[in-house]
């Protein structure tokens, strides 16, 4: 096997800010607040920080997608630094963290503050989920579009849901997956979010809901996209020598999956069943001996429900195009099921906060923390992957 | 159609002018490697198959085959005819050769995976866009 170095790589802390529905609040107040809960909880200061990563930058590529840059936080927090990286073309959102996992093993940091910041919600106002190239909610003239957005834009494909919809009926075409199936992942992080109470939404779904709520592009129907927030959560990366003077039991990154081998685009990927995260998973499980049976918990991106499902596939979880029957009737998936997912509610009931989440509840559960959410049994192997479309990226953690 | 929905149009460029303004002749055009013969879409200055430098605009035959299809129920612009059918199609000169578009002149309910199609332009000030429509008695 290759020289897996993300292994010298610990994840020694996690934080979160307020997460809710139009907050109002300045973007880079949660993003610090994040920040600071996160090295609070690793039990280090603002001086043991030597390194800083994000998704996606400082740049607002729609309206809220970025709620601070590395600039804003190394200022901020006057941080000395000995590395820095901030973009959008990486491996998904936890492409980031990834990076830090190399910065540590490489030398170049020893503590990695990293942090994704999004307010999607306040800066989308009250005009409901707009479209891209659109505006929110299409009034004004839009200006002409170009680059990658020029071959989807104008043939009124304005949406991930648009985007995203076109694979999953493609696999309902050729594996005869069910909107039926498909329900179980946001009937499982609704079940979940009721546990959880920094959920955005905690009332009780029920399949007869699922199926009558407005469709947005076929096969999604509203419970199938996600719900914009206003959040920013943050995690620490430390070199494995260093996460000993943290306060809590390190989480080890056993490996992780960065790949990108098909075409980067919502209409040319080869195979219209999957997307990037079908390299990303088979990579992960390249470098290392454990197999997807070991996993005590997953949390696996749900921007739409679909992509959780190809997750699954893309990770082994079940064969290829076999994700619908895995999941049919919910058990397998629940908190006490063989393979407990979206613990904290994901991204569909407890809010958008753009892969990060999934990592932080991840880490929550392996620590024991998840109070009445928390998954029986002392979860001590724990998968979370995020993005999935043209980009992907997971990682496998273990409890030492 | 009746009446035109709203559309976003593209930016016209000199790498892309040849495809967004073929349906003026009634033409759907992406460059073509003059070495190995693979179409190349979207362009790039370089042959994925062979990486000549040499690549000439021609035309295809404009008929193709629905890979996969999506109906639009959402106003993200406020339009008349909801759902919509947005499909990616694959043209029949090259596999992978495909399109975002929109299948039309015929229920969107009506599309399905499979069917056959044949390009149409729609034209928007100085843009054609492709669009495709059913194979009569496909």
């Amino acid at each position: 096997m290759t020289d897996v170095l993300e292994r010298k790589a610990c994840l020694t802390g996690v934080g979160q800010s307020q997460v809710g529905r139009r907050l109002m609040r300045d973007p880079l107040e949660l993003t610090l607040d994040a920040c600071i809960a996160a090295i609070e909880d690793a039990g280090l200061t603002l001086d043991d920080i030597d390194g800083l990563s994000t998704y996606p930058g400082g740049v607002d590529l729609s309206p809220g997608f970025s709620g601070a840059g590395i600039i804003q936080v190394q200022d901020a927090l006057r941080l000395e630094l000995n590395w820095f990286t901030g973009g959008v073309e990486m491996p998904g959102q936890l492409g980031s963290v990834i990076n830090a996992c190399m910065a540590v093993a490489t030398g170049l940091a020893r503590h990695v503050l990293c942090f994704r910041s999004i307010w999607e919600s306040t800066a989308q106002g009250t005009g409901g989920r707009g479209g891209f190239g659109v505006g929110n909610g299409g009034d004004g003239g839009p200006p002409r579009v170009g680059e990658e957005m020029q071959w989807t834009i104008p043939f009124r494909a304005y949406s991930p849901a648009n985007w995203i919809g076109l694979f999953a009926q493609r696999h309902f075409h050729e594996f005869g997956t069910t909107r039926e199936q498909m329900a179980q992942i946001p009937l499982n992080a609704r079940k979940n979010a009721q546990l959880n109470p920094k959920a955005i939404y905690r009332d009780p779904l029920t399949m007869d809901d699922y199926l009558a709520s407005r469709l947005i592009s076929t096969p999604f129907c509203l419970y199938d996209c996600d719900v914009p927030v206003d959040g920013a959560t943050a995690v620490i990366v430390s070199h494995a020598d260093a996460a000993k003077d943290c306060r809590k039991p390190l989480l080890q990154v056993e490996a992780v999956g960065s790949a990108l081998r098909g075409r980067p685009s919502w209409y040319l990927f080869d195979d219209l069943t999957t997307m990037a995260m079908r390299d990303a998973g088979k990579m992960l499980w390249e470098r290392t001996d454990l197999m997807p049976a070991d996993i005590d918990v997953a949390e696996l991106y749900d921007g739409f429900s679909f992509l959780t499902m190809s997750w699954l596939e893309a990770l082994g979880f079940c064969g290829k195009g076999e994700s619908g029957p895995f999941i049919e009737g919910g058990q397998r998936i629940a908190r006490d099921g063989e393979l407990p997912l979206n613990t904290d509610g994901g991204q569909l009931s407890a809010g958008r906060l753009h892969g990060y989440g999934f990592l932080h509840e991840a880490c929550v559960q392996l620590w024991g923390e998840g109070g009445e959410r928390q998954v029986p049994g002392d979860p001590a192997v724990a998968v979370a992957a995020a993005g999935g479309g043209t980009q992907a990226g997971c990682l496998l953690l273990t409890r030492g | 159609m009746s009446e035109k929905p709203f559309r976003v149009l593209p930016e016209l460029t000199e790498t892309t002018r040849h495809f967004w303004e073929g349906g003026r002749e009634g033409e759907l055009r992406f460059p073509r490697c003059q070495e190995c013969g693979t179409w190349v879409h979207p362009p790039t200055p370089i042959c994925p198959g062979c990486l000549s430098k040499d690549l000439a605009v021609e035309a295809v035959s404009g008929t193709a085959t629905v890979l996969t299809f999506t109906l639009n129920h959402q106003h993200w612009v406020p339009s008349p005819d909801h759902p919509y059918a947005i499909a990616i199609v694959e043209l029949d000169e090259q596999e992978g050769l495909r399109l975002t578009t929109n299948v039309v002149n015929c229920a969107a309910e009506d599309v399905r995976i499979g069917m056959r199609v044949q390009v149409v332009f729609d034209q928007y000030e100085d843009v054609w866009i492709p669009l495709f429509q059913p194979v009569e008695g496909s």
